[in-house]
Parts: structure tokens; C-alpha cells; sequence
């Protein structure tokens, strides 16, 4: 057992924050969130010829020939970065799409809920988007459409990668938190020193690790136990870490201006993909009656 | 990553496999919880036969990696825990190791080993509980003996102990880290007074200490005087890491049996209480998760863990609560009950957000040590 990263690993994730910072750094967010529901296609080939939907893609194929914890690596840093724009689906379209391995073609896919996300901007949908409705999305930098009657087979895979996005996003919950529990200062000491803000970092930081162990460990034995149970930790590292994100943040927490809200309204939109929730753990209640607990 | 046993690892589970598979259909009935003689017999007895099997230096000897899949396998197949040696093998014997010379290595640590000894805690005090360091037990010097007054808290197996591993205040006027030293106190000297605490659990799980004048030789102090807080650090930091390998096993064996008695008794058909188990099943499978990954990287460092301990104890402790309280629902009225099985660990449950350092001061701990928050109040 060697669970931690590789050499090999560390690089790529060192690479793929480091394209990341250098094309969609806080100033290239801010601008996202201000043209609502247009996607950065110049990126998005920047993001194919680095490899980033063809990361599991077989060498034959033109892909990096990786596997999935190398995936899992790649969409952490863009749930860090905030990355806008429909990944889960071109990534899973690589290979099957033509251009979705190369960034050329944006792919967005009818999700298992009845939602799809950036449907205007795709150039191909997967699943029948017919009679498609626009919904004003709480989320600025993700453009919904709701299709009707819809419950679609999902993919442990999609739930896997969302997973690691959210992972990312609660990282970045975290590193937010405590810049600003540094900085701020009240009482004439930085509140980072208070032990309620202390404690509140503290749990965003348990959160993140214990959700990170669960979802690199699903991205090793691919088992659709442990992705269930990746999904049930990361969605909680993500959504309860913006939240005491927000809230270290106080008043500037709840501006548009500060960051946080853009954190929190993207956990919130991933939590609903593949039926939520409860879908997981239905299937790990189960789990347990099958004499999954080894 | 990688999740598999190396070949040599496996060899290492597959063999530990065979013996207790061999050996524990052997094992005399485990003693009543109120038997303390019978308990240090039986517990002191496993330890002999680990001994005499090879496994018995498994804790010092071997690496992070195979201590794991011991404490796996051993909790799996239902082998007896620790009980009596805890202390002997996971707190006195790794700093008598680390801190202790020659001779007193050779007359502490095979008895240990052999489960001929046990050893108690004398660390916390009334007044010295999360604040440790304050702790005012009081030792000065009258020839070649230490004189020791004052009184410990919280000591389990203080009743049948050969040994206590005693923190003692030796310099009054230092400052309060520099003025303690470590001593190994026979609990047979005369002036020792035990006296059991009982549990809200019901049951007398450890005890108080008073000590009045007790001589200690001082052949018998491990490290340089007033340097015992160092000493005891080592020993502290030894306990982390892999210390709820075990246990975390155990929950999730709970967990399995929980969703079987939901199912025999209807209440299974509730979905808000289904869909607690599954999500105590995500929550152990990740703490499974997190202790592998913290094990790995204990190997790969070559140290021992460090703070990471305080992340994984501060959610197990939380987890294991919620377990138990979700048993609660799952036997319904039957949880008034203390016949009923879960019933009393639930009781127990109540400690572990307290002891080894409260969920409170685990989270100073994250906070300052590993988020590098600024110390304060």
C-alpha cells in the first residue's frame, strides 16, 4: 500500500494549478462572472491541448493514456480554480465525440435530475434535450436548462469527477478562510487568533482531508461504494466549507464583491447532479446489507 | 496511489491470517468486565502467546504499514484487544525505548514484551487536565530516592499495574514545560493510594492516584530531571497515527450489524434512518480512507505521524458518536435498555471527544499547528 501521490502525480497536478493561475487567475473569474453564460472557447482548446479531456483516453487514440486518479488530480484543481464550463461531459464525450478530447468541440450532457448546464454554448448535447427550458441559474458562471421528464442512467464516473471538483472548491474554501482569519483584524488581534474562528477553520480543514482520503481512495478502486461515499464527503466538505467560508469572512462574506458566494453557489449546483444525495446513500445503505463492510 | 498490499505485506497478512485463525479458537472465555485480576490475567496471557507467535514487538519494531494490517487483522478475526498492555506497549515501553539507557531497557521493556508487567498513566491531575503542564505533583530529591507527593486522575488499570509512568514537578520555579520529569514509580511502594472512579457508563474503567511521600529511586527516571515533558511528547506522538485502526474496523462491523437489526425489526423501511446508515457508511469508509493514507505517508516520511493524528481523531470521535446514536434509533425504545447490545458502548462513546486531548484542543491544535493560525485565547 502506497497510498499518497506519486512523483508523477504531484507534476501533473503542479501543472494543471499552474496553467490554471497563469488563464484563469481571480481577474479572469471576476470577468467570467460579469459576461454570464459565455464560455472562454480559446481556453477551452488551451485546456484540450494540454491533455485535459483526454486525460483517460488510450495513447492509441491520441489521449495521455492516464487513469482515473490522475483525472481526479486534474478536476480538484479546476473545482479549486472555479473552472466554468461543462468538463464532467466533454471529458466523459473524449473519444466518442469528435473534437471533445481536443477542446475543439464543447460538449454538455442532459444530467440523471433534468438539468442540463451550458446547453447554449455546447455544440453537442448527449441525451434528448428537446423542449429544453432556460432557468435563471444561482449560480453565475454556470447557465441551466431544464428538460422535461427526464431520469437518465448515471454514470459513476460523472459522480466521481464532480466529486473531485468539489474537493477542490472546498480547498479553496479553505485557503480563503484562514488568508482571512490572518489578515483581518478586530479587538487589535488578527481573528484568526479567537478560538470561534480558529475552531470553524479548524472543521473546513477536517472536512477537506477526510473528503480528499475518500475521493483519491474512490478514484483508486473505482468500487461504486466508494464513489457514493466520496460524493457524500466531498459535497459536505464543499457546501459546509463555503458556508464557514462566508461567514469568517463576515460582512464581506455576503458582498458579491468577495469571492465566497461564487464557492458556495457552485457547491450548491453540483450537489443536485446525479440525483443528489440521497441517491448515494441509498446505495450505501444497501451496501451494508450486502455485506459490502469488509 | 495504490490501495494494494505489496507481495511482502501480503505474505505478512496471509500468515498473520493462519495463526490467529489456528490460535484463537484456543483462547480461555474472556473474563467478566468487573474482574480485574481476571482481566490482567486473560489480557497479559495474549500477550504471552503473541509473544511466544513472533508478533509481540509488532508496535516497536515493525513499520506503519504492517502495524496497520496487524491491528486490521488481529480487530477482524476478533482477537483480544490490548487491554492491560495498552500503556506497557503504546506509552511507557516506546519512550523507555526512545529516552531510556541501556539498563533500563533491558529491565522494563522485555517484560513488556513477555506480558509479564503492566504499566498505568500517571499524567493528568485534578487540575491539570487539557493544560497538562500544570501539573502540580510535587518530587524532590532525599539522597537516591525521589520523594513524590500529590495525586493523578483518569489512571486506567491503576488497580492491577506493576508500574506507573509518572510526570512529576521537580523545579517549581521554571517555567511550567521545563520544571517536569518522567519516572517510573513500582505501584507496590508504600504510600500509594488507589481509589476507582466509576464511569457514567457504570462501570470502573480506571482511577485516582493519591501519593503521599512515595519513594521513588532514582535510578528509576527516564531522561535528564526536568526534562520530562520532552520525554513525554514522544510518547504522545507515538499514540496517533494507527492508534484507531482497530476500533475503526470494529465501527464499521457495528455498522453492518445495525443495518441487519433495522432490517429484523422494520425500522429499515424508514427512509431518514436508512439513509443515516448509508451515510455512516461514507463517513467510516472515509475514516478507513484517511487512516491509509495517513499510514503512507507515515512510511514514506519515515517519522512518526504528527498533527494529522488531531484531524483524524477530531472526526472519529464525532463519528463514533453519531454511530451509537443512530444505534439508539435503530433499537428504538430497547436503547433504555442496557442489557441490549450497543447500548452500553453508546454510554462509552461519551469519553472520546474527551480523552486524548478534547475535540476543543485537537481544533487549537489543527488550527495553530498545521493552518498556522496565530496563538490566542
Amino acid at each position: 500500500m502506497r497510498f499518497r501521490l506519486t512523483e508523477d502525480q504531484r507534476a501533473l497536478r503542479d501543472g494543471v494549478r499552474g496553467l490554471l493561475a497563469r488563464r484563469f487567475d481571480r481577474a479572469a473569474l471576476r470577468a467570467a462572472v460579469d459576461r454570464p453564460g459565455r464560455l472562454d472557447r480559446a481556453l477551452w482548446r488551451e485546456l484540450g491541448a494540454a491533455g485535459f479531456f483526454a486525460l483517460r483516453l488510450p495513447e492509441a487514440d491520441g489521449g495521455v493514456g492516464l487513469g482515473l486518479p490522475e483525472t481526479v488530480l486534474a478536476f480538484e484543481e479546476a473545482g479549486r480554480a472555479l473552472l466554468p464550463g461543462p468538463l464532467v461531459a466533454t471529458h466523459l464525450a473524449a473519444g466518442r465525440v469528435p473534437g471533445a478530447a481536443e477542446g475543439e468541440t464543447v460538449v454538455a450532457a442532459v444530467d440523471g435530475g433534468g438539468l442540463v448546464e451550458w446547453l447554449t454554448e455546447a455544440d453537442v448535447v448527449c441525451g434528448e434535450a428537446g423542449g429544453a427550458v432556460p432557468l435563471r441559474s444561482v449560480d453565475p458562471l454556470t447557465p441551466l436548462h431544464r428538460v422535461p421528464g427526464v431520469s437518465a442512467a448515471v454514470d459513476p464516473v460523472a459522480v466521481l469527477l464532480t466529486a473531485a471538483e468539489q474537493l477542490g472548491t472546498a480547498t479553496r474554501a479553505c485557503e480563503l478562510a484562514v488568508q482571512h482569519a490572518r489578515a483581518r483584524e478586530q479587538f487589535g488581534q488578527p481573528i484568526g487568533a479567537f478560538q470561534a474562528v480558529k475552531h470553524l477553520c479548524a472543521e473546513l480543514l477536517v472536512r477537506v482531508e477526510v473528503a480528499r482520503a475518500a475521493v483519491y481512495a474512490a478514484a483508486v478502486t473505482a468500487d461504486p461504494a466508494d464513489i457514493a461515499a466520496a460524493r457524500l464527503l466531498a459535497d459536505e466538505a464543499a457546501v459546509r466549507g463555503a458556508r464557514d467560508c462566508l461567514q469568517v469572512h463576515g460582512g464581506m462574506g455576503f458582498t458579491w464583491e468577495a469571492d465566497v458566494h461564487l464557492l458556495l453557489k457552485r457547491a450548491w449546483l453540483r450537489t443536485r447532479r446525479a440525483g443528489g444525495g440521497t441517491e448515494s446513500e441509498e446505495l450505501l445503505a444497501a451496501d451494508l446489507l450486502s455485506g459490502g463492510v469488509r | 496511489m495504490d490501495l494494494a498490499d505489496s507481495p511482502e505485506d501480503a505474505e505478512f497478512r496471509a500468515g498473520l491470517r493462519e495463526w490467529l485463525g489456528k490460535v484463537l479458537p484456543t483462547l480461555p472465555p474472556k473474563p467478566s468486565p468487573d474482574d480485574w485480576p481476571g482481566r490482567r490475567a486473560y489480557d497479559l496471557g495474549w500477550q504471552r502467546t503473541l509473544y511466544e507467535a513472533g508478533y509481540a514487538d509488532v508496535h516497536w519494531q515493525a513499520s506503519p504499514g504492517v502495524r496497520l494490517i496487524f491491528l486490521e487483522e488481529t480487530e477482524r478475526a476478533g482477537a483480544p484487544y490490548v487491554g492491560a498492555g495498552f500503556v506497557g506497549l503504546l506509552h511507557a515501553g516506546p519512550t523507555i525505548a526512545a529516552e531510556g539507557t541501556a539498563e533500563q531497557r533491558a529491565r522494563w521493556l522485555p517484560p513488556i514484551l513477555r506480558g509479564e508487567e503492566v504499566w498505568c498513566q500517571g499524567f493528568s491531575e485534578p487540575d491539570a487536565g487539557s493544560d497538562l503542564a500544570a501539573l502540580r505533583t510535587r518530587a524532590w530529591r532525599d539522597g537516591d530516592d525521589y520523594v513524590v507527593s500529590g495525586s493523578k486522575i483518569w489512571t486506567s488499570h491503576a488497580e492491577v499495574a506493576d508500574w506507573c509512568e509518572l510526570l512529576v514537578r521537580t523545579d517549581p520555579a521554571a517555567p511550567k514545560h521545563r520544571g517536569i520529569t518522567w519516572l517510573a514509580m513500582p505501584m507496590d511502594a508504600p504510600g500509594i493510594t488507589v481509589r476507582p472512579l466509576r464511569t457514567l457508563a457504570g462501570s470502573a474503567e480506571f482511577a485516582e492516584v493519591f501519593l503521599d511521600e512515595v519513594r521513588v529511586p532514582v535510578t528509576h527516571r527516564v531522561g535528564a530531571e526536568n526534562d520530562g515533558w520532552r520525554v513525554t511528547m514522544v510518547t504522545l506522538s507515538f499514540e496517533r497515527g494507527t492508534a484507531f485502526v482497530g476500533e475503526v474496523v470494529a465501527c464499521r462491523r457495528v455498522l453492518g450489524e445495525l443495518a441487519v437489526e433495522a432490517r429484523r425489526n422494520g425500522r429499515w423501511d424508514d427512509p431518514a434512518l436508512r439513509r443515516r446508515l448509508g451515510a455512516l457508511n461514507a463517513e467510516f469508509r472515509a475514516l478507513w480512507r484517511l487512516t491509509q493514507w495517513s499510514v503512507s505517508e507515515a512510511e514514506a516520511e519515515g517519522g512518526l505521524p504528527g498533527v494529522g493524528g488531531s484531524v483524524f481523531k477530531l472526526r472519529y470521535s464525532q463519528a463514533r458518536q453519531e454511530l451509537y446514536d443512530t444505534a439508539a434509533d435503530v433499537l428504538g425504545e430497547e436503547s433504555l435498555d442496557t442489557d441490549r447490545p450497543w447500548v452500553h458502548d453508546r454510554l462509552s462513546s461519551l469519553s472520546y471527544t474527551i480523552a486524548a486531548g478534547t475535540s476543543q484542543i485537537q481544533r487549537n491544535i489543527v488550527a495553530e499547528r498545521i493552518l498556522g493560525l496565530p496563538k490566542g485565547r
